[in-house]
C-alpha cells in the first residue's frame, strides 16, 4: 500500500464488492478462489449482514451461522481478499481501465490484537441500545456485534462512548488492543470491475400506522422475530417481548405489510410468505397450543417452496385466512389486539383478536438511499438497474426481492459477470 | 514418526490461560517427553513481535512443525500460517481456561493432554504438498437454451474454450418458442422481444465456442481437469477431453395429456401454454379459429402444478407466463374477454407490477377458483364451472378457447414407464420397481456411483440450494437453468453465470492441486495403499462425491481431483489404507494413545469426544465465550466431518482404557446439515459395528454416544457432556484401564 500526498492510501485490485451480507461475502469468495484479487467493503463492523440476524433459514430450517461459519473460513483463509469494515464509498469515476473509487474508513477505535477475551465491555459503565436485535435489548458502548461476529473483534460506537472522560476500557485491556486516536482512513481504489450487492432494509414499520407498530409492544416486525426466536437474541431464544407480559394463545401474521401497496412499496418482497410460514414453526415448536393466524393476499411459495407451505398447512392451529389486514387496534377491556382484515375482491371481513401481531414487512433496497455515488443508477422503487450494463453489477436484493439462495446463486453469477469484464479489460 | 529437532511448541498465557493452567509445568512435561527445538511461553502469542520471533526461529533453527497452544483455531488462522510448516493450533483458552475450573488438578491434565495430542498430530503430519497433473481447461455445456447459451458466452468471454451440446438440430430450446418475454426490466411494465437469436448468433459465430447439434453424450469418464467424452453427432462417434461441465439440460412441459379432466386431448381448443406461445408466435391464432374472433379464453393456472396427483410443486414461471398471454390476446382480439384462474397469483418481486398492469387492463378478469367441471357444449365451445371463486360461490364460463398453465418437469426426471430400458436402475445405480421415478440418463457418466447427477425429489439434481446451490455430488459438474429448479429466463440467465463460474474455479483449483468447496484451497488428499486393500468396497459406496471408481474386482481407482477432502472413505476403510498427509487413522490414533489413562482408583475418567470441525466444534467455541463449564474428563478430536471417524479410533480408545467415547456432529436426513451431505448419516450408520465392537469387548452398549447438533445448539453440548460424564461414573471404570 502506497501512500498518497493527499492522505489517500492506495489499493489495486481485480474487483471490488461493495456489501459484506451473503450477496458481497458469496460473489467476493467466488471470484477469489477462481483466482482474482478482490476488495471487499463492508459499512457495518461485521459482515454478515441480514442472513446473521435470521435465527433459521427456510425451508431447511437450519441456521445461517453455519453457512456463515464455513464462509467465514473461506475468507480468514484466502490471501486473494482484503477487507474493510465500516467502510463507505464516497465516489466513483469510470476510465479507460476500469474504475477509480474513494473509500472511507471509519475507526474502530479497537485494534487488530483485540483478543475478545471481554474485560472491555465488563467495565464499560455506558449502554447503547442494540440495533442488531432491533432496539430489544442493550450492548455497552465498547461491544461485539453478536456471538460468531467476523472480524472477530470488539468496536466502540463514538455516538455513546465518552472515550477520554472514562477510559475504563483502556485501562483493564491487557493487548494495548483499544486506540481512541485512531482516524477515519480514505481510500484511493483501482479496480476492474465492481460489484455492488448492498442489500436491503426492514422497510420502516413506523409508517404503516394503521397496523399498531410503535404504538403497541406487541406488534412487532418479522425480523424482530427474527431476533427473539434466536439463541443469540434478547430473549435467548424465547419468543417472547422483553419487559411485556403476554400470555401467548393466539398470534397473527400480518402478510404484504407495506409490500404490494402503491403507497409502500409496490413490488412484492418475495421472501415474506416463507419468512410467515417459518415463523409459524418457531412459534409452533415452543407453544404447541398457540392458534396461529396468517392474512395474506396470494401465498407465494414458489417452485418447491411449496412443499414448505404444504407442510404448513398440516397444522391444524395455523389458519390462513384470505385479505388485506385494514386496521390492528387495542381492545380496551382486555387489551388484546384486534386484526381486521377485509377480501378487496369478496368484501369479506375478517376479526381475530390476538396477544401478538407480526407485520411481514417487506424489503427496501438500500440503494433507494442514493448510496451508490452515480447517477441514472437505480429505478424509481430504489433498485440497481443492471440492464444498463454501466460501470457495476448489481446483484442481490438491491436488484430485486429474494430469497437467500437465489441470492447466493445470482451472486456467484455475478463474479462471473465481474471477471468477463476483467478479462476484458486487460 | 518425527522427533522434535524439528518442532517448536508455543504456549500462551493470555487471555486467562495462565490463570487456569500453570504453563511453566507444561514446559517442563513436553520437555521431558519430546525435547523440542523450541518450546515457550509467552502472554500474548499473537502480538506481532512475537509471531516474528515465531517466524524468526522458524528459519534459524529449521522449525518443520510448530504447535501453538492458545486459542481456537477458529481465530487468527491467518496470522500463525508460516508457509510450508506444519501447523497444529491447542484450544487452551476456549477448551480449558474458558470452561473448566482454573488451577486444578484436573484442568492442569486436560491442559497437558490436549499440548500432547497436538504435538503427536503436529509430528505424525507431514506438509500437504498439492498433487499438480496435467489438466485441461476446456468446458462442456450440454444443453443449447438459454441457460446454456448465456453458460457458454460467459466462459468463452473470460478466455476458456467452450464446446457447447445441443441434442436438437437447432439451438435455443424452450426459450427459442417464446412469442415475446415478460419485463425484465424497469419499468416492468412492457413485453419485451426474444432476443435469442442474437445470443444464438454469438454463440455459433464465437472463435472460443465449437457447437455440436444433433449431439448425444455417449459417455463420460474421469474426472475435473480431465473428463474424457464419447459423443455421437449424427449417429458418429467423436471423443474429445474438457476439463469441467455445466449440465442445462432444462425442462419439459409436464404431460398435458394426463390432464384429461382439463380437456386437453377432448377438445382442440384447449391448448397448453406452450402451444398457445407457438401459435401466436407464428402468427396461426386466426388460422386455428378459421378467423372467427376469439370472444372468451379462460386461462387456467396450476394446470397439473401444485397438485399431489401431478406436480407437487409450483412451476414458478406460469402465472407471469399467463398474464402476459393475456396482453397478446388484447392486441389480437381487444374484444374478447380474458379470464385467468388461479390458487394463488404468484409474481414475485417486481413482475408484482406488471401484474397490477395487467389488471388493470380492460377485459382482463383474474380470479381464485377451481375449475369444477370442464365440457364440450357442442357448438365447438368450452362450458368451465367454477367454484370457489372470489366474486360469487359457483360461476360459469363460455370460452371459445382454454389455455391450460402446465407446469416444468426437468429434463432430469423420467417416470420408469415412459423409459421402459431405464427401468433397471436409477442415476444413482439403485435398482427401482417399475412405477418408480428415476433420474434420466444424459451425462453418462462411468461413475461407480451412476451415471448422472444424483436426484432430489421430483428429478432436481442434488444440491445444498440455500448456501451453496451450485455443490453437486459431482465435483466439476453443475447443474444450471430449469434442470435445477422450477424458474425464470431472468433466473435461468443469473444460473447460467453461476454455474460457469463454477466450471472455471473448479480448473483453476485443480490446476493447483486445489480442493473447491467446502474445503477450498485444501491441498491434502487421500492416499491408498492398495496392496493391503481387500475389496470389501465401503470407499467407493460411501463417498458422497462419488470419488472412487472400481477395476473389475472391486480395488478403487482413485480419482483425487473429484475429491472434496472430507475423509469418508478414511473413516470406511476397516483395513485402514487410506490416509491424508495431515490427517489419518494413524495420526489420530498417535493422539489418542498419547494420553496417560489414570488409573481406575484415582476416579478420573476419561472420555473421548469426536466433534464435527464444521458445526459442533464451533458451537463448543460459544460455550466457551459464555464461560458455562463443563466435565473435565473430556477430551476433544476434531475430525473433518465425523464419517470420517474410523471405528479403529474407538477400539483403540476402549482397549486403552477410556471410558467412554461420544461423537457429536451435524443433522442429518431431508433437510440435513451435514457439509459433506451423508457424513453424519455414515457416522451413525457404523455405530452398529461399534456395538458389535463393544460386544467383542464385552463393554456396556452405553459407553459409546451418538449425537447432532446444528451449530446454534451450543446450550446442548455441556448437557451432552456432563449427562455422558454421570452415564460412565454410573456405569463405572473401563475394565481395560489397568491391563
Amino acid at each position: 500500500m502506497e501512500t498518497y500526498n493527499n492522505g489517500f492510501q492506495g489499493i489495486e485490485t481485480d474487483l471490488v464488492v461493495v456489501g459484506a451480507g451473503i450477496a458481497g461475502i458469496s460473489a467476493a469468495l467466488e471470484a477469489a478462489e477462481t483466482g482474482f484479487g478482490v476488495l471487499l467493503i463492508e459499512k457495518n463492523p461485521f459482515i454478515g449482514g441480514r442472513v446473521a440476524q435470521l435465527f433459521e433459514y427456510f425451508p431447511k430450517l437450519c441456521p445461517p451461522t453455519c453457512g456463515l461459519e464455513i464462509n467465514i473460513r473461506r475468507l480468514r483463509e484466502n490471501e486473494k481478499i482484503k477487507l474493510l469494515t465500516l467502510a463507505n464509498v464516497k465516489k466513483i469515476e469510470k476510465t479507460e481501465k476500469g474504475l477509480v473509487l474513494e473509500v472511507t474508513q471509519n475507526p474502530r477505535f479497537v485494534n487488530n490484537r483485540c483478543t475478545i477475551c471481554g474485560e472491555c465491555a465488563k467495565v464499560c459503565p455506558v449502554e447503547r441500545p442494540n440495533d442488531f436485535n432491533f432496539g430489544l435489548d442493550k450492548t455497552k458502548a465498547i461491544y461485539i456485534p453478536y456471538e460468531n461476529a467476523y472480524p472477530s473483534k470488539y468496536v466502540i460506537d463514538p455516538q455513546y462512548c465518552k472515550f477520554d472522560e472514562c477510559k475504563m476500557c483502556l485501562d483493564v485491556c491487557k493487548y494495548n488492543a483499544i486506540d481512541f486516536n485512531e482516524h477515519k482512513q480514505k481510500y484511493r481504489v483501482e479496480a476492474r470491475a465492481l460489484i455492488w450487492a448492498t442489500g436491503w432494509d426492514p422497510y420502516d414499520a413506523t409508517r404503516l400506522e394503521n397496523l399498531g407498530f410503535g404504538k403497541y409492544p406487541n406488534v412487532i416486525t418479522n425480523m424482530m422475530m427474527e431476533r427473539l426466536a434466536s439463541p443469540f437474541g434478547p430473549t435467548k431464544g424465547e419468543i417472547r417481548i422483553p419487559n411485556f407480559n403476554m400470555e401467548l394463545k393466539e398470534v397473527a401474521f400480518v402478510q404484504c405489510a407495506g409490500s404490494r401497496d402503491e403507497n409502500h412499496l409496490e413490488f412484492c418482497s418475495t421472501v415474506c410468505c416463507l419468512a410467515s410460514m417459518k415463523q409459524a414453526h418457531y412459534i409452533r415448536t415452543q407453544y404447541p397450543d398457540t392458534k396461529i393466524h396468517i392474512f395474506y393476499i396470494d401465498l407465494r411459495a414458489n417452485g418447491i417452496l411449496e412443499d414448505f407451505y404444504n407442510r404448513t398447512k398440516a397444522d391444524p392451529l395455523i389458519e390462513y385466512h384470505r385479505g388485506k389486514v385494514a386496521k390492528v387496534w387495542q381492545n380496551p377491556q382486555n387489551k388484546r389486539l384486534v386484526v381486521e382484515a377485509e377480501d378487496t375482491l369478496s368484501g369479506v371481513l375478517t376479526k381475530k383478536e390476538v396477544d401478538l401481531v407480526v407485520l411481514a414487512t417487506g424489503m427496501q433496497p438500500t440503494t433507494s438511499k442514493k448510496i451508490i455515488p452515480l447517477d441514472n443508477i437505480i429505478d424509481d422503487n430504489g433498485f440497481v438497474r443492471n440492464e444498463l450494463d454501466g460501470a457495476i453489477i448489481g446483484c442481490g436484493t438491491c436488484v430485486s426481492p429474494k430469497d437467500v439462495a437465489s441470492v447466493v446463486q445470482e451472486a456467484t453469477g455475478a463474479a462471473m459477470k465481474a471477471i468477463v469484464k476483467i478479462k476484458e479489460a486487460q | 514418526m518425527a522427533t522434535g529437532e524439528k518442532l517448536g511448541v508455543y504456549i500462551c498465557s493470555g487471555c486467562d490461560i495462565g490463570g487456569a493452567v500453570d504453563c511453566e509445568k507444561i514446559v517442563a512435561d513436553v520437555e521431558k517427553e519430546f525435547n523440542p527445538a523450541v518450546c515457550k511461553i509467552n502472554n500474548w502469542v499473537c502480538n506481532e513481535k512475537f509471531v516474528e520471533q515465531i517466524k524468526n526461529e522458524i528459519k534459524e533453527k529449521d522449525l518443520d512443525r510448530v504447535v501453538i497452544a492458545a486459542c481456537s483455531p477458529r481465530f487468527l488462522s491467518d496470522l500463525f500460517n508460516f508457509g510450508k510448516v506444519v501447523v497444529e493450533r491447542v484450544n487452551l483458552r476456549e477448551q480449558v481456561a474458558w470452561t473448566h475450573k482454573p488451577m486444578d488438578e484436573n484442568t492442569q491434565e486436560l491442559a497437558l493432554d490436549y499440548v500432547k495430542m497436538g504435538i503427536l498430530k503436529a509430528l505424525n503430519s507431514q506438509y500437504p504438498e498439492p498433487l499438480v497433473l496435467d489438466i485441461n481447461s476446456t468446458i462442456l455445456v450440454v444443453g443449447g437454451g438459454i441457460t446454456g447459451l448465456t453458460s457458454a458466452l460467459a466462459c468463452a468471454n473470460s478466455g476458456y474454450k467452450v464446446i457447447l451440446v445441443e441434442k436438437e438440430s437447432e439451438l435455443g430450446g424452450f426459450y427459442k418458442k417464446l412469442h415475446k418475454i415478460a419485463p425484465q426490466k424497469y419499468p416492468y411494465l412492457l413485453l419485451e422481444p426474444n432476443t435469442i437469436d442474437e445470443t444464438i448468433s454469438k454463440v455459433e459465430t464465437h472463435p472460443n465456442i465449437q457447437v455440436l447439434k444433433n449431439c448425444v453424450i455417449q459417455k463420460i469418464s474421469g474426472q475435473p481437469g480431465m473428463f474424457d467424452v464419447d459423443a455421437s453427432v449424427n449417429g458418429n462417434l467423436i471423443q474429445f477431453q474438457v476439463g469441467a461441465i455445466i449440465q442445462a439440460t432444462g425442462w419439459k412441459p409436464y404431460d398435458a395429456t394426463k390432464l384429461s379432466h382439463l380437456g386437453y386431448g377432448k377438445f382442440s381448443n384447449v391448448l397448453t401454454n406452450i402451444e398457445f406461445e407457438e401459435l401466436v408466435r407464428d402468427n396461426k391464432v386466426a388460422e386455428k379459429f378459421n378467423g372467427k374472433p376469439i370472444q372468451s379464453i379462460v386461462f387456467v393456472q396450476c394446470a397439473g402444478s401444485r397438485d399431489k396427483d401431478h406436480l407437487p410443486y409450483c412451476s414458478s414461471y406460469c402465472c407471469s407466463a399467463s398474464l402476459k398471454q393475456a396482453l397478446y390476446v388484447r392486441e389480437l382480439y381487444p374484444n374478447a374477454k380474458i379470464y385467468i384462474i388461479y390458487k394463488d397469483i404468484r409474481t414475485p418481486g417486481n413482475y408484482e407490477i406488471f401484474y397490477k398492469r395487467v389488471q388493470s387492463e380492460d377485459n382482463i378478469f383474474l380470479t381464485k377458483g377451481e375449475i369444477t367441471n370442464l365440457s364440450g357444449n357442442g357448438n365447438g365451445k368450452i362450458d368451465l364451472e367454477i367454484e370457489n371463486t372470489l366474486l360469487a360461490p359457483k360461476i360459469k364460463i363460455q370460452a371459445d378457447l382454454v389455455v391450460l398453465a402446465t407446469g416444468m418437469v426437468p429434463s432430469t426426471f423420467v417416470n420408469v414407464e415412459d423409459l421402459a430400458e431405464q427401468a433397471a436402475t436409477t442415476a444413482d445405480g439403485k435398482k427401482v420397481a417399475a412405477g418408480a421415478e428415476v433420474g434420466a440418463k444424459i451425462l453418462n457418466l462411468t461413475y461407480r456411483q451412476g451415471t448422472d447427477l444424483p436426484t432430489l425429489k421430483y428429478g432436481f439434481p442434488d444440491s445444498h440450494y440455500i448456501c451453496f446451490p451450485y455443490e453437486t455430488r459431482r465435483t466439476g459438474i453443475y447443474a444450471a437453468g430449469t434442470v435445477r429448479a422450477p424458474m425464470d429466463g431472468v433466473s435461468c440467465k443469473n444460473d447460467s453465470y453461476g454455474a460457469a463460474l463454477k466450471a472455471i474455479q473448479v480448473i483453476e483449483n485443480v490446476k493447483l492441486g486445489r480442493a473447491v468447496h467446502p474445503r477450498s484451497g485444501d491441498t491434502s488428499y487421500p492416499d491408498f495403499f492398495l496392496q493391503r486393500c481387500t475389496q470389501c468396497k465401503r470407499c467407493t459406496e460411501e463417498c458422497p462425491f462419488g470419488t472412487l471408481d472400481e477395476d473389475d474386482k472391486g480395488t478403487p481407482k482413485p480419482n483425487p481431483n473429484r475429491c472434496r477432502r472430507c475423509g469418508i472413505c478414511m473413516g470406511a476403510c476397516p483395513e485402514r489404507i487410506i490416509s491424508f498427509k495431515n490427517y489419518s487413522p494413524q495420526i489420530i490414533s498417535s493422539m489418542i494413545k498419547s494420553l496417560e489413562i489414570p488409573e481406575s482408583e484415582e476416579e478420573k475418567p476419561r472420555i473421548l469426544a469426536f466433534l464435527c470441525e464444521n458445526d459442533a466444534y464451533p458451537s463448543l467455541d460459544v460455550v466457551a465465550r459464555k464461560k458455562i463449564q463443563y466435565s473435565p474428563y473430556i477430551r476433544i478430536i476434531p475430525v473433518r466431518c465425523l464419517g470420517s471417524v474410523n471405528i479403529i479410533w474407538i477400539a483403540d480408545a476402549l482397549s486403552m482404557g477410556y471410558d467412554g467415547i461420544i461423537l457429536i456432529g451435524c443433522k442429518y436426513g431431508e433437510d440435513y446439515q451435514c457439509h459433506f451431505i451423508r457424513g453424519s448419516e455414515l457416522a451413525n450408520k457404523r455405530m452398529e459395528n461399534v456395538q458389535e465392537k463393544l460386544k467383542q469387548l464385552v463393554l456396556e452398549p452405553e459407553r459409546v454416544e451418538f449425537h447432532t447438533l446444528s451449530i446454534d445448539e451450543f446450550e446442548r453440548i455441556p448437557e451432552i457432556f456432563n449427562q455422558f460424564a454421570e452415564t460412565i461414573e454410573k456405569l463405572g471404570p473401563n475394565p481395560y484401564k489397568d491391563m
